[in-house]
Parts: structure tokens; sequence; C-alpha cells
């Protein structure tokens, strides 16, 4: 399972702030603290300022790369900020999103070309928007799928966001997120996934206790990838559980290590 | 009345399999529809609201209800003469142009209907020239715009903007809202409010509505 920490992201409380005033050690601790706690990459979001985006992301990119020995999320569906904060990453980046809409899929492409990067790609395009129903999303996803390799992205480049919406609004929310991922796998048993869970519990209590049973579920499915707070311990001690009982953890290594390093609960 | 507070607690509860019979039930007894709604189905609603602002019922519990109240409506509203259906007022509503995100717009729109509001609902991604086409058009009391996005949020300033040089900004209130719009940003672009959530755009509506 490929853990992104989401915890850099300007809409969360205080990142703003840091951010504006180019408060580094803020950022680096943020950055150290997930990557203790099991972080992959770092997702790097600065989206509510807009106005300087282009220049605080790569800021952004460089403090944490000061900070931990990790490759960056970095997230924007800015064309220009993504390209700044490209050119000072070191390693491969993950760039989150690329989307079957047009506009949005010729502006990102030759990034994810020039710097050789992973890319989240959302099943979503011109005509269905965000699809209210999982066969729409699968075939979104084929053909986003299809284009990228043509297009020269290599398959274990490409992860796709089955888009996780709430299940207080619309029930069958997550059996079409389960579903999307299920009928994108079959096919394409080789490309990855990544999503943000949080969205399924809006409007729900005890919404800890839905996001975790949902990640497992949709582990099952074949979901290898999140975007959560590594330091929430309910949730990563959900994701190791679940990857024990998926044999995606050969002699249960990593939930042993887990569990001697007192963060299972 | 036994009857109304019967038909009131079917909406609060989201009796959505018996609400229709009682509703007929209220009519055979010589009720009036405009009694129901502002006598039941309203008050139901406030009561929902309320009991959802304090955390004692969750989004899926007040959908119910809301559907409940619908389903009465229903058979009420063509039993009622168009120009005696009384209003609390007119909201045009719809998600900024880009931003394709609905789930909370139709909340609040579902709850101001609730409240007895009349809510033109424009969709998502909606531009500017169709928001300032719509307000010349119908000339509601209330504008509310949603956006989900940071990207997507500045098209709120653009659309009051547009208002403004169509000279109708001062025939409108208009309110934002949506979880990537902050209270200071509705200030900065010179909107009248900002709400947190459906019951809050009902309390604001209201407020504005009765000055």
């Amino acid at each position: 399972m490929l853990i992104v920490g989401e915890k850099i992201n300007s809409s969360l409380k205080g990142v703003t702030e840091a951010v504006k005033s180019r408060d580094a050690e803020f950022v680096r601790n943020l950055a150290i603290m997930q990557t203790e706690a099991g972080a992959d990459y770092i997702d790097v979001n600065c989206g509510t300022l807009i106005d300087e985006e282009v220049e605080a992301l790569p800021w952004l990119v460089k403090t944490v790369q000061e900070a931990v020995d990790r490759p960056c999320c970095i997230d924007s569906p800015n064309p220009a900020a993504l390209s700044a904060a490209l050119r000072v990453h070191k390693g491969k980046a993950l760039i989150n999103s690329i989307t079957a809409e047009k506009e949005r899929y010729d502006a990102i492409l030759p990034l994810v070309r020039e710097y050789g990067a992973g890319i989240v790609a959302l099943v979503m395009d011109d005509e269905h928007g965000m699809p209210k129903d999982a066969g729409t999303r699968i075939e979104i996803g084929w053909r986003l799928i299809e284009r990228l390799l043509k297009d020269g992205v290599p398959i274990g480049d490409i992860y796709i966001d089955p888009l996780v919406q709430p299940i207080s609004t619309n029930g069958n929310m997550g059996v079409i997120v389960l579903e999307t991922i299920k009928g994108i796998k079959d096919a394409y048993p080789d490309v990855h996934f990544m999503c943000g869970l949080s969205n399924v519990s809006f409007g729900l209590p005890k919404r800890a206790l839905l996001n975790s049973t949902f990640i497992a579920l949709c582990m099952m499915a074949g979901l290898d990838g999140a975007i959560i707070n590594p330091g929430n311990r309910r949730m990563m001690s959900v994701i190791r559980a679940a990857e024990a009982l998926l044999n995606k953890d050969k002699y249960t290594v990593n939930y042993l290590k887990a569990y001697r390093s007192g963060v299972l609960e | 009345m036994a009857l109304l507070s019967e038909l009131k607690e079917m909406v609060i509860y989201g009796n959505m399999a018996g609400i229709e019979e009682k509703t007929k039930e209220c009519l055979k007894q010589g009720l009036q529809p405009s009694q129901l709604i502002s006598e039941a189905l309203i008050p139901a609603m406030d009561t929902v609201g309320e009991k959802y602002k304090n955390g004692e019922i969750f989004v899926p519990e007040m959908l119910v209800a809301a559907k409940s109240m619908q389903l009465s409506m229903g058979i009420l509203k063509p039993l009622i003469a168009a120009g005696d259906l009384k209003t609390a007022g007119t909201v045009l509503i719809g998600t900024v142009q880009g931003d394709l995100h609905d789930i909370g717009k139709n909340l609040v729109a579902m709850m101001l209907e609730g409240a007895g509001f009349q809510v033109v609902d424009l969709g998502t991604d909606v531009a500017p020239e169709v928001f300032v086409d719509k307000v010349r058009e119908i000339n509601p009391d209330i504008l509310g715009m949603s956006a989900l996005l940071t990207t997507t949020v500045p098209q709120m300033g653009v659309v009051v903007e547009a208002l403004k040089k169509a000279g109708l900004r001062e025939n409108v209130k208009v309110v934002v809202g949506g979880a990537a719009v902050t209270p200071e940003y509705a200030i900065q672009i010179g909107a009248d409010g900002y709400c947190p959530d459906a019951t809050g755009a009902v309390d604001w509506a209201r407020q504005v509505v009765q000055k």
C-alpha cells in the first residue's frame, strides 16, 4: 500500500499561514512527522494561495525534500505551478492530477512526460463530469489508461482515482467506488490506484470508523494507494492488517514490524 | 390538532411510506392545504434543521425528512391556486463555473424549500452570465453560490462584479458557501453573507428576507 501523507495542504488549519510566511520549520516538521508515521510520498498542496501558487509550490517541494528522503505528490490543477514544482523536485514525483477532460489532459500530459512522473488520473471527462455510476467511471478509466499508454506513460506510472463521494446523500456511492476499482483492475491488473477516503463519511457520525472500514473494503477490490493522514493510527492499523490478510505483506513482516513499534491499535 | 401533529411527526421521522396517506386523511377531515404546509410541514423541517444543528440527526435523516415533505407537497400543491401559495422568498442557487460539486448545494436547496422558499436551481458549472441573466429574469431575493474547489472559488467574485456591471447588485442579496469558501472571502468579494451549512443557510435567508 502506497501511503501519501496529506497534511501539507493549505486548506488545513495553520498551513496557509505557514506557507504565506514561508515558515520552513513548520513544513519540515509536518514532513518528518508523516515520514516517521509511514508516508511513502508527501503531498504538497497550496491551492488556496492562488495568486502565489507558482512560487509557493516549488518552495514547499524544496522544503520537504530538505527535511526527508521522500518524493512528493504535487497536488495542483495549475500547469504553471506544477511545472515550477517539478523543476526543483528530486526523484520520481507523483502529479495529482489529470482527467479525461480535454483541456486538463492536454495541459498536464506534457509535464508527465517531461519529468517521467507518476500521474493520478481522475475518472472524469467533459461529457459526464463526475459520473454517477460505476459503468461510466470504469469506461472513462479504461479510456484514460489507453490514452496515457498511447502517449507513452507506462502502466505502472498511472494511479486511477475512482472519486470517493459521500454515502450520506447517495447510499450507493461506496459500492460505486468498489465496483469502479474492481472493473478497472480486472482489465488492467498492473495499473495503480490512489484516492482520498474521508469524503465517504461526510454527514455521518464516527467518521473514522467508516473511513477505516471503507479502506479495507477498497483494498479488497484492488486499491493499493491512499492519500491519508499517516498519523491516524487507526487507519494505519487497518491498512497493515488488511495487507496481511490479503497476502500483500509476505510473512506479515510489516504487520509485525508495526506491532513491535507499538503503532497497532 | 392531533392530525397536524401526526403529519408533522411523519416528516420529522422521514416516514416516506405513510405520509401520502396521512396527507389525504388530513384533507378528508377538512384541513386546508395551506394550513398543512404552514402548520405541519414547514415547522417539521424547522425541527429537523434544529436537530441537525445540534448533532441529534445526520444528513441521511435530513434527506428522508425532506423527501417525505416533498411527497406531501406533491399532493397539496396542485390544490392551491398559483397565486395563493405563499413563499418565504425566492432563492436562485448554483455551483460556480468549472466546479461540478453539487452535494452541499443540493442540501442547501432542499432545506430552503423545506423552509418554504421557492428555489430555482441552476445546477453545477454555472457561467457568470447565466447567473446574471437569471437574476434579471426572475428577480430573486437571494442569490446563493457554492464552490468546493480552491480553484473555482474566485468565480464567486467574478459573478459579484458581473452583477454590479449589469446594475443588478442592489436588487439581490448574495450569499456564498462550500468547503473552499471562508467568511473572510465572502467579505472580500462584497457578498452579503457566508453560510457554513444547510441549516445556517435557512437561518440566514429568513433573516435577510424579513428585513
